[in-house]
C-alpha cells in the first residue's frame, strides 16, 4: 500500500473552509439592483463554468497524451478530469435555468453560454458512456472522444454564439462592479481548490482499482 | 528469425498472455496447440504487431515492435480466423485489391498465379461470398502468401478443409519452410498438423512452453507435457 | 503518390462493391425521405411549413442517413475482419482513412442529390436563389460530419453496444456543424435572404472541417492499434 500524501485532504480542507467562508462574504456585497437576490447565485454558477471548461482541458490534453504515449497516469486523469467536467457541469445546468427563471421568468432561453455548456456536458457524458458500454479497448475510443471535446469547445461557442447574436434578447453580464470581485474571485479559488481535491482524490481511487487488476492478474501466474 | 520475450497481455483482470517467451527461425514450422481460449489467437495478433503486448517485447529480426513501420508489415501475412476476405467481391478481385495495396507489380500475373495455387482458377469470377469454407479458406491463404510474406501466420488453417485439400496445403507449407519463411502456426488438428510441424508450442490459459520431442506421437507428448505441468 | 493511390483503391473497393448490390444507396437514400416526412408532419401547420423549417429537416435528414450509411459501411469491414486486414496491410493508416472517408462522402452525395430537390419540392424552397452557396454549405457539412463520423465508426468497429454508441458520441460532437449547416441553409431559404450570412456560416463550416480533418487524421493511426 501507498503511503497516502496529505496534500490531498489539504485542498478539501481549504475548500471547505472556503465555502464556509464565502456566505458572508457574498453577503458583504452589494445587492445587485434589478435581480435582486437571485443574482448571488452566480458567484458559484460562474466558477462552475469556469472549472468545468477548464476540466474539459485537462482531459482534452491528458486524452492526446495518452493518444501518443499510452501511459496509464494520463489515460486515469483524462478519466477523472472528464467526471469532473459531467459533475461541474450538472451544478452548471441546474444553477443557471434556477437564475433564468427568476431572473427572466423562463427556465431555459438558449442563452449562448448555457447552451454551449450543454453541449459540452453531453459530449462528456458520452465519453463516459463509451468506457462504460464499449468493452474491452474502451480507454483508446475514449481517449480520441476527449480530444475532440477539447478542441470542440471554441467551435461550439462560435457557432453557438453567433447562432444566438442575431436574435435580439440576449442578454450581457454586465461588468463586475468593485465591491462584487472580492466574492466573486473568493469563490472562484474555491471552487478550484475543490476541482483540484476531487481530481487527486479520484486520481488515487484510480491508482488503487489499478493496482487490485494487477494484483488480481498476478494472482493467475 | 522472430522472437517473443517476455510478453503478457492483460485485459484488465484477465491475462490473456502470461509471460509468454518463444522463438522461431528461418525455414521453420512452428506449431502451437492449446485448448480453446488458451490464448493462441492473441499471441498470433501479438506476432502480427496488430496488438500491443502489456509488457515485453517481440524483436522482427533486428527490429522491435515499437518501431513497427509500415514496411514491416508488407513483410507479414496472416490467415485469420476470419479469413479477411470481402465477400462481395470476386476471388480474382479480392486477390487483386490487396495485391494493390501490398504495391506489388506484375500483379495479374501473381494472381493468375494464385488462383492456380489454390486451384480455383475456374471460379475466379464468382463472389468469394458464394464459396465454401473450404474454398475460401484456400483462397484466404492465397491472399496471405500473395507479397511473398517473410514471416507466416496462420489461426486454424485446417478447418473446414478436406483430406485433399489439407494435403495440398501441407505442401504448400514445406515449400515455404523451403524457401526460408518462418511459419507460426496455431491449430487443433494434431494428426494433419504433424506432418509438417517442426517444433511444438503448448499454449494454456496463457502460458506456454515447449513440447518436448521424443517418443509417441504429436498429441501423446502435448498430453503428456499438459499433464506435467499441473 | 502511393498515399493518393492507395485512397483510390481503398474508395474504388467499396464503390465496386456498392454498385454490385446498391443496397447501401437504396436503403439510406429511403431512409433520408422517410425522416423528412415524418419531420415534416411535426413543422408543418394548416399545409405551411414553420419559419426555417425546410433547412432544419433537410440538416437532420443527412445527420441520420449518414449515421446509418456509416454504420453500414463499417458492418460490412467487420463481415470477414478484413478492416484489420487494411491495417495488417503495409499502407499508411490515414490512407485507409481516407479512402474510406471518400468512399462515404461518394455515398452521400448520391442521397443528398435526391433529398435536396425533394424538400424543394416539398417546401417551396427557393434552391436556385443562390445554387452554389447551397452546394458549398452542403458540401462543407457533409464532409465535416462524415471526417467524425468515419473516424468514430472505425474505432467502434469492434467495441461492444456500437450501433447505439455511435450516435450517442457522434451528434454532440457534430452540433456546430449542424448549427452552421441550418443557419447558413435557412439564411437562404428564408423569405427575407441573407446571403452574406450564409457566406459568414460557409466560411465557419470550412473551418471547422480544416480543424475536424485534421484530428482525425492524426488520432486514426494510434486510435487503431489496440
Amino acid at each position: 500500500m501507498q503511503k497516502q500524501s496529505p496534500v490531498v485532504p489539504v485542498f478539501l480542507a481549504v475548500a471547505a473552509g472556503m465555502f464556509a467562508y464565502a456566505p458572508f462574504l457574498i453577503d458583504a456585497a452589494p445587492y445587485e439592483s434589478t435581480m435582486g437576490l437571485i443574482q448571488r447565485i452566480f458567484y458559484y454558477h460562474v466558477p462552475s463554468a469556469m472549472v468545468m471548461f477548464g476540466s474539459a482541458f485537462v482531459c482534452g490534453i491528458a486524452s492526446a497524451v495518452y493518444l501518443a504515449k499510452r501511459s496509464p497516469q494520463s489515460d486515469a486523469v483524462a478519466l477523472a478530469a472528464a467526471e469532473l467536467v459531467v459533475v461541474f457541469g450538472l451544478i452548471v445546468l441546474v444553477t443557471g435555468p434556477l437564475w433564468a427563471r427568476k431572473a427572466w421568468g423562463v427556465w431555459w432561453q438558449w442563452d449562448a453560454r448555457l447552451t454551449s455548456s450543454l453541449v459540452l456536458w453531453l459530449i462528456f457524458v458520452s465519453y463516459l458512456m463509451l468506457r462504460r458500454f464499449a468493452g474491452a479497448g474502451s480507454e483508446m475510443l475514449a481517449a480520441a472522444v476527449g480530444v475532440f471535446g477539447m478542441a470542440n469547445v471554441p467551435c461550439v461557442y462560435w457557432s453557438v454564439n453567433v447562432w444566438r447574436t442575431i436574435h435580439p434578447n440576449t442578454n450581457v453580464v454586465r461588468s463586475l462592479a468593485p465591491e462584487m470581485r472580492l466574492p466573486f474571485y473568493w469563490c472562484v479559488a474555491a471552487f478550484v481548490c475543490l476541482y483540484v481535491g476531487l481530481l487527486l482524490t479520484r486520481l488515487r481511487l484510480e491508482q488503487s482499482r489499478r493496482g487490485l487488476e494487477a494484483a488480481y492478474a498476478e494472482i493467475e501466474d | 528469425m522472430v522472437s517473443v520475450d517476455d510478453v503478457s497481455r492483460t485485459y484488465g483482470r484477465r491475462r490473456a498472455l502470461a509471460h509468454v517467451t518463444l522463438q522461431a527461425g528461418r525455414g521453420e514450422v512452428l506449431g502451437l496447440f492449446g485448448p480453446n481460449g488458451a490464448g493462441k489467437s492473441t499471441l498470433i495478433s501479438v506476432l502480427s504487431t496488430l496488438l500491443r503486448p502489456s509488457s515485453g517485447r517481440v524483436r522482427y529480426g533486428s527490429h522491435t515492435s515499437d518501431d513497427t513501420g509500415d514496411a514491416l508489415r508488407g513483410q507479414i501475412g496472416v490467415l485469420g480466423h476470419d479469413l479477411f476476405l470481402y465477400s462481395d467481391l470476386t476471388a480474382r478481385e479480392n486477390l487483386a485489391f490487396f495485391g494493390q495495396l501490398y504495391g506489388l507489380d506484375n500483379l495479374d500475373a501473381r494472381v493468375a498465379e494464385a488462383l492456380r495455387l489454390a486451384r480455383l482458377t475456374d471460379r475466379a469470377d464468382d463472389r468469394a461470398g458464394s464459396f465454401s469454407r473450404g474454398l475460401r479458406q484456400r483462397l484466404a491463404l492465397e491472399r496471405a502468401l500473395l507479397h511473398l510474406p517473410r514471416l507466416v501466420l496462420l489461426d486454424e488453417p485446417f478447418t473446414g478443409l478436406d483430406d485433399d485439400s489439407a494435403l495440398v496445403l501441407i505442401e504448400r507449407l514445406r515449400s515455404l519452410r523451403e524457401r526460408g519463411t518462418i511459419v507460426v502456426m496455431a491449430t487443433h488438428d494434431f494428426d494433419t498438423a504433424e506432418a509438417v510441424v517442426d517444433r511444438a508450442i503448448c499454449v494454456d490459459r496463457g502460458r506456454a512452453w515447449p513440447v518436448a520431442p521424443g517418443v509417441g506421437s504429436l498429441r501423446e507428448r502435448y498430453r503428456r507435457t499438459l499433464k506435467e505441468r499441473d | 503518390m502511393q498515399f493518393f493511390r492507395t485512397v483510390l483503391t481503398i474508395a474504388r473497393k467499396d464503390l465496386v462493391i456498392e454498385a454490385r448490390s446498391r443496397e447501401l444507396a437504396y436503403t439510406t437514400l429511403f431512409f433520408a425521405i422517410s425522416v423528412v416526412l415524418v419531420f415534416s408532419f411535426s413543422f408543418v401547420v394548416e399545409g405551411v411549413a414553420l419559419t426555417d423549417a425546410a433547412a432544419g429537416i433537410l440538416w437532420v435528414a443527412i445527420a441520420f442517413a449518414g449515421t446509418l450509411a456509416l454504420g453500414r459501411t463499417f458492418e460490412r469491414e467487420r463481415q470477414g475482419d478484413t478492416l484489420k486486414a487494411l491495417l495488417l496491410s503495409p499502407v499508411e493508416r490515414p490512407a485507409i482513412y481516407v479512402g474510406k472517408l471518400l468512399g462515404l462522402l461518394l455515398l452521400m452525395t448520391a442521397v443528398e442529390a435526391v433529398i435536396v430537390p425533394v424538400i424543394g419540392l416539398l417546401f417551396q424552397a427557393p434552391l436556385g436563389r443562390a445554387p452554389w452557396l447551397l452546394v458549398g454549405l452542403l458540401a462543407a457539412g457533409t464532409i465535416g460530419f462524415a471526417a467524425v463520423g468515419t473516424l468514430f465508426a472505425a474505432m467502434l468497429i469492434r467495441a461492444q453496444s456500437r450501433d447505439v454508441l455511435l450516435p450517442v458520441v457522434l451528434y454532440p460532437i457534430t452540433v456546430p456543424l449542424v448549427i452552421a449547416g441550418v443557419r447558413g441553409s435557412a439564411a437562404i431559404f428564408a423569405v427575407e435572404p441573407n446571403l452574406a450570412m450564409a457566406q459568414a456560416w460557409l466560411s465557419m463550416l470550412v473551418f471547422f472541417d480544416a480543424v475536424f480533418l485534421t484530428l482525425a487524421l492524426w488520432v486514426f493511426g494510434p486510435v487503431m492499434n489496440e
